[in-house]
């Protein structure tokens, strides 16, 4: 039991992926629950890559984990400046609101 | 032993921080929550023997992007109590479509197996001897340079769109325009002053510098005709 193998890594990676997904429909209202959420998301892909590229011996898993985290980070940015933008000109970040492209 | 247990409490501080950040009340201890699962997912990384992604995880995620976000969360002035409502609404179909995702993701866990050559097909094994470091720094910088200028690329670019969204100008502050100073009618005079006036007024004209004495004139003639690359001609 106290042996560590893939398979616990790609569980606890599974549970860390579905409670992301869930976050997304649990805030419907709060883009930044939703942006951290996706975060969560981008962390248990991380976490699989890091998982699959110890087992394997093989390092493009961990330079491709770096890579998700530089795409992180810049989605982050991008996300939270519109994000403050979009409460300047509207005073509110309700996801439902978020509807002026709509046709 | 040690090891298993600490991929135990990793594990579990980790998957209850992310139930945390999904359920908090206040986006602040959200935003607090998903810090604590970022370390405790940089102590999974160094269980893996990712040590260089693990300090990636920390200096980048909590460094930059944790603090971004609670910079965002602090600055906006939003009633949160009012962003959750609809929140049992939502909870049970959010359960549901988690529920299946997560039966769907044991069922491929159940099934899937190594494939016999998978040992052959790895694109850069790791060399023994060295660290972790090492040996992605000389593969990063080497076989996967595009990728790394491609990275930096996304980053310029991401940061230059955070700057122009929110770059504003605030009308009704005080700042200097240069060019409106500049184009001011009547304001300034521009006079056409006689070089070295001012000076010899007062009867401090400084002289010019001695004359360097000219390079000596090397006389090329005889012995190179049919080369005329000299400039000499």
């Amino acid at each position: 039991m106290l042996e560590i193998g893939l398979g616990h890594y790609l569980t606890v990676s599974a549970i860390l992926f579905v409670l992301g997904v869930f976050g997304i429909f649990l805030n419907r209202k709060n883009v930044i629950v939703i942006l951290m959420s996706i975060e969560l998301i981008l962390l248990s892909v991380n976490l699989n890559f890091v998982a699959f590229s110890s087992r394997l011996d093989d390092l493009a898993g961990q330079v491709f984990a770096m890579l998700i985290l530089t795409v992180a980070a810049a989605e982050a940015a991008i996300g939270l400046a519109i994000l403050v933008i979009y409460f300047r000109n509207r005073g509110s970040i309700e996801v439902e609101d978020i509807s002026t492209l709509k046709g | 032993m040690i090891a298993g247990l600490a991929f135990y409490v990793f594990a579990a501080i980790l998957i209850a921080c992310a139930t945390m950040v999904v359920t908090s009340r206040n986006p602040v201890h959200s935003v607090l929550y998903l810090i604590l699962a970022f370390f405790n997912a940089a102590g999974l990384f160094l269980l893996a023997g990712a040590e260089f992604l693990a300090m990636i995880l920390v200096i980048v995620y909590v460094g930059a992007v944790a603090v971004l976000f609670l910079f965002v969360v602090m600055m906006l002035d939003i009633d949160f109590t009012k962003l959750r409502e609809g929140f049992q609404r939502y909870a049970p179909f959010g359960a549901i479509i988690g529920g299946i995702l997560f039966l769907e993701l044991v069922m491929v866990l159940g099934s899937w197996r190594f494939s016999g050559d998978a040992a052959e097909l790895r694109l850069s094994p790791a060399p023994a001897g060295i660290t972790n470091t090492e040996a992605l720094g000389r593969i990063l910088y080497t076989d996967y340079v595009f990728l790394f200028q491609i990275a930096g690329l996304i980053l310029l670019v991401a940061m230059m769109g955070a700057i122009v969204l929110t770059l504003r100008e605030r009308t009704g502050t005080k700042r200097q325009s240069i060019p409106d100073q500049l184009a001011r009618e009547g304001k300034v005079e521009v006079l056409n002053i006689p070089g070295g006036q001012g000076i010899r007024s007062l009867g401090i004209l400084r002289r010019l510098p001695k004359a360097e004495p000219a390079p000596k004139k090397v006389a090329h003639h005889g012995h190179d005709d049919d080369h005329h690359g000299g400039g000499h001609h």
